[in-house]
């Protein structure tokens, strides 16, 4: 009888109402006794396929997270292993991708806007409008001050040297995108991200 | 990495050199012990340590650090005078027959061109010599002294056993005995493959050592090959993605480039990026530069942009210096040039080279902006933590906002491994707190500064206020909507020479094929084009069949170009097109379909017959891969060793007492960064910095699990220099360099062991990166305390892996 099923559909089958000890007989069942405790922890948990944050492996991941998505319930994620559908991590993670639910909860997350003026030595809470609009208000100082449309030879270069802007190889590529939209559009040069260093 | 993480497991031989994969990658290392397991594959490593790669390896050397040139240029004279290249490969696949101009010479260490008050060459001479047809002349029977491969033999006929091992420490058996390995995957039925990363990248000759890694693939005939290929093992998750994207001081999307201020006409800018064939019939495919250009500036400017208006050229920034890198960057902003700067998901304290000027920079700015799901040490250089962190909040004057971001547990997109693979992921849960996606603050931030634009007006505000912007929700633009832009559209109706509609307007693009250059399309990003097509989104696809037992899964996720998954493919077939052994079939020519057929999207016309001569390296003037490269690189068309700026070693074996070529001549150093280099005398230990399998950066010291397994700063020294200072496992000792000093916990290991290098012993310190004094982990010195201010020539890219330390009891 050739049958061939991945773990999660072996998951499915089992749900489906098919004995999960016949299914082993029939010699294709994995781990049968660990797989069964850990469908049953998951068993109500939402699943969201994910890549792992760190390196460029690129491994699989499935979040799993409860609430059970009425209104104004927030999913918490309490789980996260590999995904063995993956060609190249097959459901392994390594000692950091096994420790990414301690990133996500992480004691060391931001959570609120904050500013530390000048001179001072501590952290103020501010709203997202107030910090975004004295950042705005900075940078359109700093850019009409000293944007340059033409340089000492007369050419015309349409640039702005005194703002950076660091980006981060960690995000998306929809924010690395809409990041070099914006920043290029400022005229900004001074422009990098981690591939640099 | 031209080939793919599962590819790994094709090869028959894997150098692992520049890199610590088994560490750093463990994920992705199991392919090479499924190689070492199932394909009966040998793995040699070559690194300054005995590491977790080198544990299970075959075989292994140990090389001084920045050695690698030395090894592999001896490696290539080696192949060239014992005849050990895949000749049919050698003669059309590379430029090897090539002529190259008369008056292009090396002497003394140096280039022609050299000009020592500005360190740079005047790369003319660097050319292949043009025949009276407009074409490149050629010596099919590789003889004339002018040709590339008889220069090459020229060049490297000094790297002699003897001068390699004095250069690198290995002793001339190891050195022998490892090349003649590696010279036996020069038959066409056998592939090495080559895995690198950051160990090959920082260092001031970093470019020209991977590029003699990819001369001697070429020697081999393993560049397009199954289990071949040149390998980055890149770093961060999404690094490969924000590279391809161009976020670089000198990059557009997809490898264009930014003007010069020298460049201020349109059509010359154009002209100089279209690469016409310079080999009669050649793909040659960069001559479509305009189609893309035009393609990004449509879907940046819109309407605005028209034939008119060349496509609102002078609406981007033009470069007044090569690089506006973050070493020039922060050595302007440490003289107070600059007044803001941005941080998303970056920490340049703890990133970039010598800590103290970076504080210096940070404290003499205005405003700091910092965009990180966590606490960073950037966001809080000017609190004082003590020994950590010695500052006086007092007489910082930067004001720092701090902005939450999420964390990929809660954002959705796509992300690009380094095997080029798009993967899209999906939002588990809400951020905490008022954490919020970077896409939204980009979005907000920026219609803000169009509004103050549009109410107070300001200087040049046109690209401001024209940029496209067409989102559902303005301030929060989706990662739906952005992918499908940086795809592609067609704008128009796009008509075939018969005048038949290839595509409706609206559309979205299927591939960058389509893309015009008379404004009819828009793509963001052209070698994404493809991803997210009228089939919808290609990168959350999850088949993982494997069709042809390649390893090749075609069916999951999306790679760029074109889904290809093994980059120059189309040299893993012989000239007639039958793959070179059957072991190694990968894509071949079906004469009765007349196309490219086989396990992977062909990197080639697919339906250019063998007889028709058009060659592999697709992207190419010449259609072939360079051993000589032109004028494509800053410091030299063939890669030569050159002493790391801080070395153990007075002066460059290969040249010596000629002083200019003691470094890389043509790397950027400032005044002030010179005169901080340490002197042997003073700093005698050969020191390198990496990671470990536990930590991601300065991350995972913030997630409680990795900071209880790897709790605690140390440092690496040999049992010899432990005795030699008087230093136990488990004291505390001081490590400083010319710049500053760290203290760590010494581990006193076997795995590092003294080199005889000339007259003297060379110890190496190892010195892991990943503590600093935020975090759940102990607190720790952020190492860059001890590195060097000075980066590649073609890069940039500091020298963090070859600078000198004296370590000392604490």
């Amino acid at each position: 009888m050739a049958i061939n099923v991945t773990r999660r559909q072996f998951f499915k089958l089992g749900g489906a109402g098919l004995a999960s000890s016949s299914l082993a007989m029939m010699g294709f069942a994995p781990e049968p006794a660990e797989a069964s405790i850990r469908q049953f922890k998951l068993t109500h948990a939402k699943e969201t396929r994910n890549t792992c944050t760190y390196c460029s492996v690129g491994c699989g991941i499935l979040i799993y997270s409860k609430g059970d998505g009425a209104k104004n319930v927030e999913q918490n994620v309490f789980h996260i292993e590999g995904d063995p559908d993956h060609p190249v991590s097959r459901g392994s993670l390594c000692p950091k991708g096994a420790g990414l639910l301690d990133f996500v909860h992480s004691k060391g997350r931001l959570e609120y806007p904050q500013v530390r003026e000048a001179g001072s030595d501590e952290w103020q809470r501010i709203s997202w409008d107030e910090a975004l609009n004295r950042i705005a208000r900075h940078m359109k100082e700093d850019r009409d001050a000293n944007f340059v449309q033409r340089n000492a030879q007369g050419q015309t270069v349409n640039h702005w040297t005194t703002t950076g802007f660091l980006a981060a190889s960690g995000s998306s590529n929809e924010a690395g995108y809409i990041t070099h939209k914006v920043v290029r559009s400022l005229g900004m040069v001074a422009f990098d991200n981690q591939a640099r260093v | 990495m031209t080939n793919h993480w599962v590819d790994i497991r094709n090869a028959n031989l894997i150098l692992s050199m520049g890199g610590n994969s088994a560490e750093a990658h463990p994920v992705g290392f199991r392919w090479v012990t499924e190689a070492i397991e199932h394909n009966k594959a040998e793995l040699i490593t070559i690194d300054p340590r005995f590491t977790r790669t080198g544990a299970v390896a075959q075989d292994k050397a140990f090389i001084r650090t920045g050695t690698d040139i030395a090894f592999l240029g001896g490696l290539i004279s080696y192949l060239i005078e014992t005849d050990q290249i895949q000749r049919e490969y050698v003669l059309n696949y590379t430029d090897a027959a090539l002529i190259v101009r008369d008056d292009y010479g090396f002497e003394d260490g140096l280039f022609s061109g050299y000009d020592a008050s500005t360190r740079s060459y005047d790369k003319r001479s660097w050319m292949y010599a043009m025949g009276d047809d407009g074409f490149v002349r050629r010596d099919e029977s590789l003889q004339d002294p002018r040709c590339v491969y008889q220069l090459l033999r020229a060049h490297y006929s000094r790297y002699t056993p003897d001068m390699v091992s004095s250069i690198t420490g290995i002793q001339v058996d190891n050195i022998q005995r490892i090349w003649k390995k590696i010279a036996a995957t020069a038959v066409p039925d056998r592939t090495m493959t080559i895995l690198y990363a950051l160990g090959w990248t920082q260092h001031s000759i970093g470019s020209q050592i991977i590029r003699t890694a990819a001369m001697v693939q070429l020697l081999l005939g393993n560049m397009g090959m199954p289990g071949g290929g040149v390998n980055a093992l890149r770093g961060h998750s999404n690094i490969q993605g924000l590279t391809d994207l161009g976020l670089l001081s000198q990059l557009l999307p997809g490898y264009m480039t930014l003007a010069n201020a020298t460049e201020q006409e349109y059509r010359a800018y154009i002209d100089k990026r279209v690469k016409q064939p310079t080999i009669e019939g050649q793909v040659s495919y960069w001559k479509n530069y305009e189609n893309f250009h035009v393609s990004l500036m449509k879907s940046w400017f819109g309407n605005a942009a028209t034939q008119q208006n060349d496509w609102c050229f002078d609406w981007l920034p033009k470069l007044e210096r090569p690089l506006y890198d973050v070493l020039d960057t922060f050595d302007r902003m440490s003289r107070g040039e600059l007044t803001g700067y941005f941080c998303q998901g970056f920490n340049p304290l703890a990133s970039f080279p010598d800590r103290a000027k970076v504080t210096r920079a940070l404290s003499s700015l205005k405003y700091l902006v910092v965009m990180d799901p966590l606490n960073t040490e950037t966001s809080e250089f000017w609190k004082n933590y003590g020994e950590y962190n010695d500052v006086d909040p007092s007489q910082i004057d930067t004001e720092v906002f701090r902005l939450p971001t999420c964390c990929f547990a809660e954002d959705e997109g796509s992300i690009v491994n380094s095997a080029r693979w798009l993967q899209w992921h999906w939002a588990a849960a809400p951020p905490p707190g008022d954490s919020r996606p970077d896409t939204a603050i980009m979005g907000e931030l920026f219609l803000k500064l169009k509004q103050l634009y549009q109410q107070e007006g300001g200087v040049f505000p046109a690209p401001i206020l024209n940029l496209t912007w067409d989102y559902k929700i303005p301030a929060e633009p989706s990662p739906q909507e952005l992918a499908r832009e940086y795809n592609g559209r067609a704008l128009e109706d796009l008509v075939d020479a018969d005048g038949n509609v290839t595509r409706r307007a609206g559309e979205q693009l299927a591939g960058f094929a389509e893309l015009t250059a008379d404004g009819k399309t828009a793509a963001g990003c052209w070698i994404f084009t493809g991803c997210w097509t009228e089939d919808g989104n290609m990168m959350a696809r999850r088949d993982n069949a494997d069709p042809y037992g390649t390893g090749n899964t075609l069916g999951w996720a999306w790679a760029w170009p074109m889904n290809r998954r093994i980059l120059y493919n189309r040299a893993s077939a012989d000239l007639q097109g039958r793959p070179w052994g059957t072991n190694k079939a990968f894509i071949w020519w079906d004469g009765e379909q007349g196309a490219w057929v086989g396990a992977d999207v062909p990197d080639f016309p697919t339906n250019s017959p063998p007889s028709q001569g058009q060659m592999p390296f697709i992207m190419q003037p010449e259609g072939v891969g360079h051993l000589f490269a032109g004028q494509s690189m800053v410091d030299g068309p063939f890669p030569e060793h050159y002493e790391p700026f801080e070395s153990p070693v007075p002066q460059n074996l290969l040249h010596p007492g000629k002083e200019q070529a003691r470094n890389n001549p043509a790397a950027r150093i400032f005044d002030a960064d010179r005169e901080a280099l340490g002197k042997p005398e003073d700093f005698p230990h050969a020191a390198t910095t990496y990671r470990l399998t536990e930590h991601f950066h300065f991350w995972t010291k913030h997630a409680e699990l990795n900071a209880i397994v790897q709790p605690q700063q140390f440092v690496e020294i040999g049992e010899a220099l432990a005795e030699e200072i008087g230093v136990a496992a488990g004291d505390w000792v001081k490590v400083s360099s010319n710049r500053g000093s760290i203290r760590a916990v010494a581990v006193v290991t076997k795995r590092m062991r003294p080199m005889r290098i000339g007259d003297r012993q060379v110890h190496h310190v190892g010195i892991p990166l990943h503590w600093g004094f935020t975090g759940a982990a102990r607190k720790g010195y952020l190492i860059n305390a001890l590195t060097p201010f000075v980066g590649d020539a073609n890069t940039q890219t500091p020298e963090y892996k070859s600078f000198t330390v004296r370590v000392e009891k604490a």
